[in-house]
């Protein structure tokens, strides 16, 4: 390690702070891969494993990939929800990971939701 | 590939001494065995602050708060909660008299409260590594201090935040800071003081094994402003961990050129040693700390000459604890002003305060200048266990006060503290309940301060060992009325006639109980009564006979277990105690499983 300059620690602290991002707990897009049995079983591994990929290549640093259980509609997995801060989130089904790349260059980072791969905007009500 | 989890395993002392490093390894064994370790990081952390719940983990983004951890928790949660997403509720924290878990960390009461300035990083980074330190605004203030301040730019936020010292005196850091720069001499010197003795304390631990670069940031700033070349942070050798920690950073410091010749390409140089004490409580004192830095014995001398005059081997010398230091990097970064918004008038900031004794949530707390006792004690700490009523608080450690319930809605000052004849001290706080005897509170601290007294001056020498005889004969049942008044007049001359702090304080306990509990001493020494049933000689004990027989049908666990062979009678008939025989040990109490001994 080379000794820093002062303009050199903006620097650092950007590279730095990739890696404690998530412990600020909010990001601008959260995207959820739905994660039972269900999901597990038709794949949903290789799809979060696409999404974490395509965040760290693209260096989106307000963007956090999370895992929740089963979404409940199993014959449609593997399912992801969408989420913009301040905006409804979006279910897509039947997800590959071509169609997920497609999602965080679409609708994560272009901002619009890929209408052909998304099954409804909204979630359900709870209580 | 990014990580889509942070799993931030506490490993500060308390939760290192409940085995949180064999969590931390089964977490990464299960992890990588669920093929799981390239999107789940674990993070080894400093003290989250809530030591009771051990072993602690917080999994972020969400914020979820897991506690009392051991090994064979860790496959289900691996498999149910990073591999599922399904958070696991059995390994959450319940309130006590609560049905339901509450899962995040923020929604928590005990953490709630809390105002972290010093404690900025707690929890959210591994102090082993740098970049997280720099990732959270770390060494940015180090930067506006060399590249857009002046010293006395520097000095003047400092004096407009209004940061007094944590160590003790709270003398305000800004006038020692300037005192320093005054004078002439050179070198100049900055010390930071990490000899941390009080029974129960563990906020200057905390603080460099959670964060140790905060306190390196502000002793560099420190020495811009003084004019410093070197420090020294003087650190107890009872605190491995902090200090193998505190050696990393300084070494991380060193590589980034943060610390040593031209620091950031500004031109100032500034380097730090690392000195270790060997378990002196006096040490913790200024002067006596500076002889213990150059190798003499470790006794305090006569003020003035101040440190800021003649200090370390006889240079100007600037010395501010831990606590102080860690505040530096964040009045500098907000402004002065920025810090002097939060807390009392007089008493500006946040104190940490270590929290244990009889209080449900024991642990470390960061809480504004001028919240109550109540909201520290109840809010935070959870109240007191067991549904036994608040008795006291013991501040300032050995050398503080006790503080009555009647007094529990004192704002937690500096004047405040003092005015109720205890003091802020370096923060600890130990709860008492019913079961808390006062006078032998007051005997347990200055058995402390009687046993770590220098012996330089004769006042603290043979005054601290009169008292503490006082109290002995007193606890045991001997004590007159005239003793009352000795223990009075002698802890007047220690504290007016003794060289340092630790005599001048050492009759605090002494005199707070005797202030608020008076009616406890003249039990002891009039009815020959412990209300509190703690000083065995005065109690009595006899055994309940219908308890003993229609309970325990004359189980005979108490007769089998006196060492004294006091306890006389026949199975299915109840037992009984000769006194004369009985030397008041107290087992009989303990064994009996149907609590019919009873203590008088």
């Amino acid at each position: 390690m080379p000794k820093l300059k002062l303009e050199d620690l903006a620097e650092v602290r950007e590279r730095a702070r990739k890696a404690t991002m998530l412990r600020e707990g909010a990001g601008r897009v959260k995207v959820t891969v739905h994660m039972g049995t269900c999901g597990i079983a038709a794949g949903a591994r290789k799809i979060m494993e696409a999404a974490l990929r395509e965040v760290e290549e693209r260096n989106l640093l307000d963007v956090i990939v999370a895992t929740s259980g089963c979404a409940g509609l199993c014959s449609r997995e593997p399912m992801a929800t969408v989420e913009v801060v301040g905006e409804a989130p979006v279910k897509y089904v039947d997800l590959t990971e071509a169609k997920m790349k497609a999602i965080i260059a679409g609708h994560v980072v272009g901002g619009q939701a890929v209408q052909e791969y998304a099954l409804a905007v909204g979630s359900e009500r709870v209580l | 590939m990014a990580y889509r989890l942070n799993l931030m395993v506490c490993a500060g002392t308390g939760c290192v001494a409940n085995r949180s490093l064999e969590v931390r390894d089964a977490l990464e064994k299960e992890l990588e065995r669920r093929g799981l370790q390239n999107e789940v990081e674990v993070v080894t952390t400093g003290c989250n602050g809530f030591c009771g719940a051990g072993p602690l983990m917080v999994v972020h983004p969400d914020g979820i708060f897991y506690q009392q951890l051991s090994p064979k928790d860790i496959p289900h949660l691996v498999e149910e909660h990073f591999l599922k997403g399904r958070p696991v509720q059995k390994l959450m924290y319940v309130p006590p008299e609560e049905p339901a878990p509450i899962p995040k960390m923020s929604d928590i009461p005990f953490f709630r409260g809390q105002r972290l300035i010093a404690l900025r990083n707690r929890g959210l980074i591994d102090p082993e590594r740098i970049e997280e330190y720099i990732a959270r605004d770390g060494y940015a203030a180090l930067a506006k201090a060399l590249a857009e301040m002046t010293p006395a730019d520097i000095m003047e936020q400092v004096r407009i935040s209004g940061l007094r010292g944590r160590g003790g005196a709270g003398f305000p850091a800004a006038s020692k800071w300037e005192a320093t720069r005054k004078v002439s001499a050179e070198p100049r010197y900055v010390v930071c003081n990490g000899d941390e003795g009080d029974p129960g304390a563990f906020m200057d631990r905390s603080i460099v094994e959670s964060d140790p670069h905060s306190v390196i940031e502000g002793m560099i700033i420190g020495a811009k402003a003084i004019g410093a070349r070197w420090g020294v942070v003087y650190i107890r050798n009872e605190y491995p961990l902090a200090l193998q920690r505190l050696n990393i950073a300084l070494d991380q410091a060193r590589e980034y050129g943060l610390l040593g010749d031209d620091i950031l390409g500004t031109g100032f140089d500034f380097d730090i040693s690392v000195s270790r004490g060997a378990g002196a409580f006096v040490c913790g004192e200024a002067t006596a700390l500076v002889a213990a830095v150059e190798g003499r014995l470790g006794e305090p001398r006569a003020r003035p000459p101040r440190l800021a005059e003649s200090g370390l081997w006889g240079k100007p010398t600037c010395l501010n604890n831990v606590e102080t230091w860690a505040n530096v990097p964040p009045i500098i970064l907000r402004g002065g002003p920025w810090f002097a918004s939060i807390g009392t008038e007089r008493s500006k900031g946040t104190k940490v305060f270590s929290l244990v004794g009889k209080v449900k949530n024991t642990g470390l707390v960061e809480v504004p200048m001028g919240m109550t006792l109540r909201e520290i004690i109840y809010d935070i700490g959870g109240g007191i266990p067991g549904g036994k009523r608040f008795k006291a608080v013991q501040t300032g450690g050995p050398s503080g006060g006790c503080i009555p319930d009647t007094l529990i809605d004192l704002p937690v000052d500096f004047e405040s503290l003092t005015e109720a004849g205890s003091m802020m001290g370096s923060g600890g706080m130990v709860v008492m309940d019913d079961d808390t005897c006062m006078v032998d509170v007051a005997r347990y601290f200055l058995a402390f301060t009687q046993d770590e007294s220098c012996g330089k001056c004769t006042p603290c020498r043979e005054g601290t060992k009169l008292m503490l005889d006082i109290l002995a004969k007193i606890t045991e049942g001997h004590g007159t009325m005239e003793d009352l008044d000795t223990l009075e007049r002698v802890a007047k001359v220690v504290a007016e006639a003794s060289l340092c702090g630790l005599g001048t304080s050492a009759p605090n306990p002494v005199l707070t109980t005797m202030r608020y509990f008076r009616e406890e001493y003249l039990a002891h020494i009039q009815a020959h009564k412990c209300p509190a049933h703690v000083c065995r000689e005065l109690n009595t004990y006899r055994i309940d006979p219908e308890i003993c027989v229609q309970h325990g049908h004359g189980c005979g666990v108490c007769k089998r277990e006196c060492p004294e062979k006091a306890i006389f009678g026949e199975k299915n008939q109840p037992h009984r105690i000769d006194m004369s025989l009985c030397r008041k040990c107290g087992v009989c109490v303990d064994v009996c499983h149907f609590n019919a001994v009873i203590v008088e």
